[in-house]
Parts: C-alpha cells; structure tokens; sequence
C-alpha cells in the first residue's frame, strides 16, 4: 500500500541541501519525494503555514535504560518522550544492566524499538567487556549488528594501551568511538563542579582536568590511530581549546554538548537538589562562554540530551548519595532555542543542523536531511509558540528535570517517522 | 524570663538551623545572647526551665558521636522537652530506608524538632525542605556544625569581650572539617581575622573566595594570634595520603609546648575534640592555662539551649 503525505507552506529548512525557504514537502512511501512548490493532492496535507519542517531531529546521546532499570525508563517510554520532542533517531548508551556489549543485545534494542514503533532507536555497543575498560568487546559481531559507535559511556576508558587498542581495531568497521572523557582517579569521589560552590558546601569535587587530561590523552591517540574520534558531553573551557586545536590539524574528531552544561552552573548544587547532580557535572560562566564560543565557531558537531532518566526516590536521597543524570528529553529543543537561538549564537538553520545532519554523520546513517529519496523522517516546529516545562506531562518514566516550570519556546507540532506522523501535539 | 528582655534587637524567625553560612551577624549574636541567659540555669540546683514542656526533640545520627549528641540532649531535657534517641549508620547506597522514609516515621510519631547529623552534606538542608519539624544541624559531613560554630564564638566573646579584630587561626585538616567551616563564617561576620593554617593538601580549593586568609607555616601564624583553634584529623574522610606520616604532620602542625612560648600570653587554645593528645596537640598544652578546651564543652549546653529555644519559638509560629 502506498502513503502520501504532502506538508504545505512551511518554511522549509534543510541545512544539508543548503534549503531554508517557505515551500512544501511530498513523502511517499517513507521516503522524501519532492522539496519545492508542489500543486499535486495527496493522501494526507498538513498546513505547516508558519511552522518550520525540518529534517527528524536526532539525539546522539540517551539512556533508556533497558535492559535492567525499567522502573526508570524503558525504550517504549523512552520512544514516546522522544518523538513528542521532535526526535526521529536517538542512540542509547550501552551502560544498561547488562550493558550492551554483544550482537544479541543490539538486537534486542532493535527488537524492543520496533515494538515500541515510536521513534527510530540506535544504539552504541560497549568498547570493552562489561565495560570495564580491560577486554574489547566484540565490536565486529555488533557493528554487523547494526551498533551505531561504541563507548563505555558513564565509565571512560582508562587504561590508554586498551584505549589505542579499541580506537586500532574499529579502523576495521569504519564505526565511531565515544568517550566519557574523565580520568577517575584524578576526578575521585567528586559529585560537582571542583571550586568555590563544593568548598563552602562540602562536597568533593571534580576538577575540569579531570575531563581534559582525558581528552588530550584521546586526541593524541587519534593522531596514532587515526580513526573516528567523538569526545561526549564535553563540559570545561579546556575542553574547548583542546578540541579547537585538534580540529585544526584536521583529526578525525567530533564532540557534543549538553543543554544544562550550556545553561546551568555548579551554583545550581547550592541548595544541595540532586536533580542538578551530574556527570560531568555544571561548570561556570567561563566555561558556558567557552562553550557558547565553541559553537558559534562551529566547533561543535552535534546537540545531545545526555536524557538521564532516575527515580524520584533515587533523586530524594542525599546529594552524595544520589545518582548523576538529568532527563531532558522533552524540552530538549526549547532549551536549545534558550541557550543557543535566543542569544543569537545560532540561527535556526545552524541549530537544525546540530541537532540532525551533523549527529547523523557522526553516527553513519543516511539520515538527517529532506534530501530527495532520503528516509522521510520530517519534525514540524511551532517557532514562535511559547510552553512551560510541566514534569507531570512527561511521557518519560522519569521527572529528575530541574526545568520544571521554565518557560520555553518552540514547540514540536509534529514529528512523522519514515512518512508516519508518530506524533502531534494537537491529538 | 530574662531571655524575654534580650531579643528586643531582633525578632527571631528560622524554623531551622542548617549552617551559620546563610546567618546576620545580627542573627549570630541573637544566638549568643539568648545562650547568655541559658547559662546560668545550669549554675542553679535545679537545673530546668520549662520552655519546651510538651515537646519532642529527636537526636536524629547517622555518625559516631558523644559530646555533640549528649549535649543536645542535655539542652533538650534541660529545657523540660521530650527527647528520642535515634542512632543509626548511614546508608551512603540506595538500599535500606532513605532518610527521609525515617524522617517521616519519625514525623508520623509527633515530634517538634530534629536534631541530625549525618555524613552527607546537605542532609539537613533535604530533611527541612520535606518535614514539618524544626531542623538543626549538629554536623553534616564536611559542610557546617553550626553549634559548635557557635559555641566557639560564644567562648571566644565571653573570654575576650569581643571578636572583632581579633586575629584566629584554625589549624589542621581544613578541607575535611565542617568546624572549620562554621567557625569561619561565625568568626568572620562577627569581626575576627582568621587564618586557615595547614598543609596545602588539606586546604580546600577556591579558598581566596573565602573570608579567611591562609598560611602553610604555624610558625609564622602562632606569634601573631589571640586565639588557636586545634582541629582533628579526620582520618576517616582523609582520601589518600595528604602528609606523608603522622609524625611529619605533628612537626609542622602540631601545638607542641615549645611552640606555645611563641604564643601571646593571653592566648586562647581551643579543641572541638575529641583530641588526639600528642598529634595535634601535646598534653601539656590541651590541659594547659590557656586551654578553654572544657570551657567550649560547658559553653555548648547554654548554646545548643539557645537554638533549640529560638528554633522551637519560630516553628510555632509559623504553624
């Protein structure tokens, strides 16, 4: 059976292509037909009249946390926030329990994504067995598998003999590694930001060197082994010289930032609420206008959530005692357009393609753009709309956002998935 | 009452007292002055007032302790409340009833006020904001002990009339110590110079940024000040090795007698304990003229009185 679906009359942003005109897109049969004015009918019309329609958006970094914390997230849950934010693709983090570190376990993903039928789901393999940064994993079997990277995410390798291993023998798969760039004997038992806010609070701390000895040991073993690079989640201004300096010797070397390292600081913690407990954790001004800078520049490669989905009950424990993440799945988009659009350090054409062409290079998939015959994965935002973060509307299993009660603009009107609309916000 | 006349400068309204951080001088002195009145109903026969009749106190520790705890269950019963003693190892993993599950048990039993000390930082401050109780902090991690803050400047103004421009050194395990903390905040807004003395390993980061200066040689730091304040080191939150060996450490650190004839006469030494004679500090000096180390210890009941008067009067009237 053949679908059409024709989107009128939006203004049309498709970064890859170099589009960003008012004009209508044709789907059919899950695929991009036609980008440009079309008077034909279809099956289904949507009015986008003041709406934008851009490529699916994709987040590069999430944890659904099956299998093993279902009670915190599942992927069907986690699939369902997803596509109400605008997501068509996301990567799971193989730090599940078990963690993903087979072939068998990236079909299971799969397999529970597909029932699931909300939004695609990738997922990243672990480098090293049980992600304990001492054996490979197989990362053949599960690149055949369809495993999007690898990285022990939440654990970064450490020993750097194993690290130039992992990065030496993905050369075979032309597959990307990420990493959690954190040296743990150096950050210790720190649960911030090492500084003035852990002293008078009395909390260990973990310093930003922590994070950058990490990164500067990986750049120098990319320069070796010269095989694709993606440094996660980076946090300090150090990070950013780091980066900029290995970019210009043209490494193979990617990076992402998160909303709240762009839009929180350590200050947060100072009343001691967990859901501000993260890793890395929040930094300060110096460090957001580093990463602000970052991006302008175009250092940056791609927008990720790093959405940490946790218990309530988890999060009501003591700040030492409570565990690291923030879920911000949901908002995803209008904390982008706070940090990053409204201040003018992006224009939407820029935030688009940080949050789906450029992730999706990161990753190797065809995916990403409205180019013609490319997979019809579309988002439809209500630019001008404005939302306030309410927790309690979640599709998530989990409310660890210390967003609650922001108020936000740009809203996901609709999200469709291979020529399907999984998600409206009328409906 | 006495007590009545003295708060006529400032009308008392915290419901708990967390850290002596977010704490006026005003608000400090407020403390202090209210203890004055406490003090003396321990010098009488009978030694209780009825202020906290009807109430329930519950000495809420999750860490070791003597003195803290007995003191404050002393003040309590001193001031005619009811007091529960619940001792219990913290949990630092998620398993086992959380805090706050044992907060509100305890809170379904009726109580007025929670006494907590705890190893986390930030345990008191998460227990005000999810129980009804009053909260006081006697201790939490290496953040603040805001009583023995207190009891510390209630020593020092009785002895010396005033703190300000006196110059204090707090000396030892600076980046583990919840007193030193405390004693900062209080000694600084009360007017005092203080100087954080200790190995560079165990002084916390970004200390510029605090009211305090600092100083690696006690040497130099003894000759100058007119008060002395010996911390513990707190072996049980030390990461690593910070000094090499105790014996390295009490060289350059500890208040040795030789060291104290350097010292101003009318120096005051002072403990929060418990001490551990002959590394931090020699016998002779710990029990030395100049020591107020038991005085700090008497000083704590009029202060912890104090609190749990003016937590107890401000929780019932916000209710």
């Amino acid at each position: 059976m053949s679908s059409e679906l024709l989107i009128k009359n939006g203004r049309v942003i498709d970064p890859a292509n170099g589009i960003d005109k008012e004009c209508d897109v044709l789907i059919l049969d899950e695929k991009i037909a036609e980008v440009g004015k079309i008077e034909k009918k279809a099956q289904t019309v949507i009015d986008a009249t003041g709406k934008l329609v851009v490529p699916g958006l994709i987040d590069i970094h999430v944890h659904f946390r099956e299998p093993g914390d279902e009670e915190e997230e599942t992927i069907a849950s986690g699939s369902s926030a997803a596509v109400a934010a605008g997501f068509t693709s996301v990567v799971c983090m193989p730090n599940t329990r078990p963690p993903i570190e087979n072939e068998t376990d990236i079909e299971y993903v799969h397999r529970k994504a597909r029932q699931a039928r909300k939004t695609h789901v990738y997922t990243m393999g672990a480098i090293t067995k049980n992600r304990e940064g001492v054996e490979l994993a197989e990362m053949g079997f599960m690149a055949e598998a369809g495993a999007v990277g690898f990285t022990d995410d939440g654990n970064g390798v450490q020993d750097p003999a194993v690290m130039l291993r992992a990065l030496k023998y993905a050369a075979m798969f032309d597959i990307v590694i990420a990493q959690h760039c954190q040296n743990n004997g150096f950050a210790g038992n720190g649960v911030m930001n090492a500084g003035y806010y852990s002293t008078i609070l009395g909390l260990p701390g973990t310093d930003a060197m922590a994070e950058e000895m990490m990164l500067w040991r990986d750049i120098e073993l990319v320069r070796k082994a010269n095989v694709r690079y993606h440094a996660q989640h980076i946090s300090t201004a150090g990070s950013v010289e780091l980066l900029r300096a290995a970019k210009k010797d043209s490494l193979p070397i990617t990076c992402e930032v998160t909303p709240h390292n762009l839009l929180l600081t350590e200050q947060c913690c100072a009343e001691y609420d967990t859901n501000y407990k993260v890793n890395p954790p929040l930094r300060t001004e110096k460090d957001i206008e580093a990463l602000n800078q970052a991006v302008s520049e175009g250092l940056v490669d791609a927008l990720v959530t790093d959405h940490a989905p946790h218990l309530q009950s988890e999060k009501e424990l003591e700040f030492l005692a409570a565990p690291f993440g923030i879920a911000s799945l949901e908002c995803a988009l209008g904390l982008y357009v706070k940090a990053l659009l409204e201040p003018g350090i992006l224009d939407w054409s820029g935030l688009i393609e940080l949050m789906s062409a450029r992730p999706a290079k990161i990753i190797g998939v065809d995916r990403g753009t409205l180019g013609k015959g490319k997979q019809g994965d579309v988002t439809i935002i209500d630019p001008d709309a404005e939302y306030k973060v309410d927790i309690t509307r979640f599709r998530s299993k989990s409310r660890n956002c210390p967003y609650n009660g922001w108020k936000l603009k740009g809203q996901v009107e609709k999200t469709i998935v291979g020529g399907e609309i999984r998600f409206s916000a009328d409906s | 009452m006495a007590l009545k006349r003295k708060s006529k400068q400032l009308r008392w309204r915290r419901k708990h007292l967390l850290g002596l951080r977010e704490l006026s001088a005003e608000e400090i002195t407020h403390i202090l002055d209210t203890a004055k009145g406490f003090a003396q109903i321990s010098t009488r026969s009978v030694k209780k007032a009825p202020p906290l009749r009807g109430k329930v106190v519950v000495n809420l520790f999750f860490e070791d302790s003597t003195r803290t705890r007995n003191s404050f269950a002393l003040a309590a019963s001193r001031l005619s409340a009811d007091v529960v003693e619940f001792t219990k190892k913290a949990s630092s993993v998620t398993k086992g009833e959380t805090l706050l599950d044992t907060a509100k048990n305890l809170e379904a039993m009726g109580i007025d006020i929670v006494v907590i000390r705890h190893s986390a930082a930030g345990a008191p401050r998460l227990l005000s904001r999810n129980i009804n109780a009053g909260v006081i902090n006697a201790g939490d991690g290496y953040c603040e002990h805001p009583t023995q803050g207190l009891l510390d400047v209630y020593t020092i103004r009785k002895i010396k009339g005033t703190l300000e421009g006196l110059k204090i050194a707090i000396v030892g395990d600076i980046a583990h110590s919840r007193v030193a903390r405390s004693d900062m905040w209080a000694m600084s807004k009360l007017g005092a110079e203080v100087t954080f003395v200790g190995p560079p390993t165990l002084i916390p980061g970004e200390v510029d940024k605090l009211p305090v200066k600092v100083s690696y040689s006690l040497d130099e730091v003894i000759e100058k000040v007119d008060v002395i304040n010996m911390l513990r080191i707190q072996f049980e939150r030390l990461g690593g090795n910070p000094f090499p060996s105790v014996r390295e450490y009490s060289h350059y650190f500890g208040l040795t007698v030789e060291r104290m004839k350097r010292a101003k006469p009318d120096i005051l030494v002072m403990h929060p304990g418990p001490i551990n004679r002959g590394l931090e500090i020699e016998s002779e000096v710990a029990d030395g003229s100049n020591s107020v180390i038991l005085e700090q210890v008497k000083n704590g009941l009029a202060v912890r009185m104090a609190v749990l008067f003016l937590v107890n009067q401000a929780a019932a009237q916000a209710d």
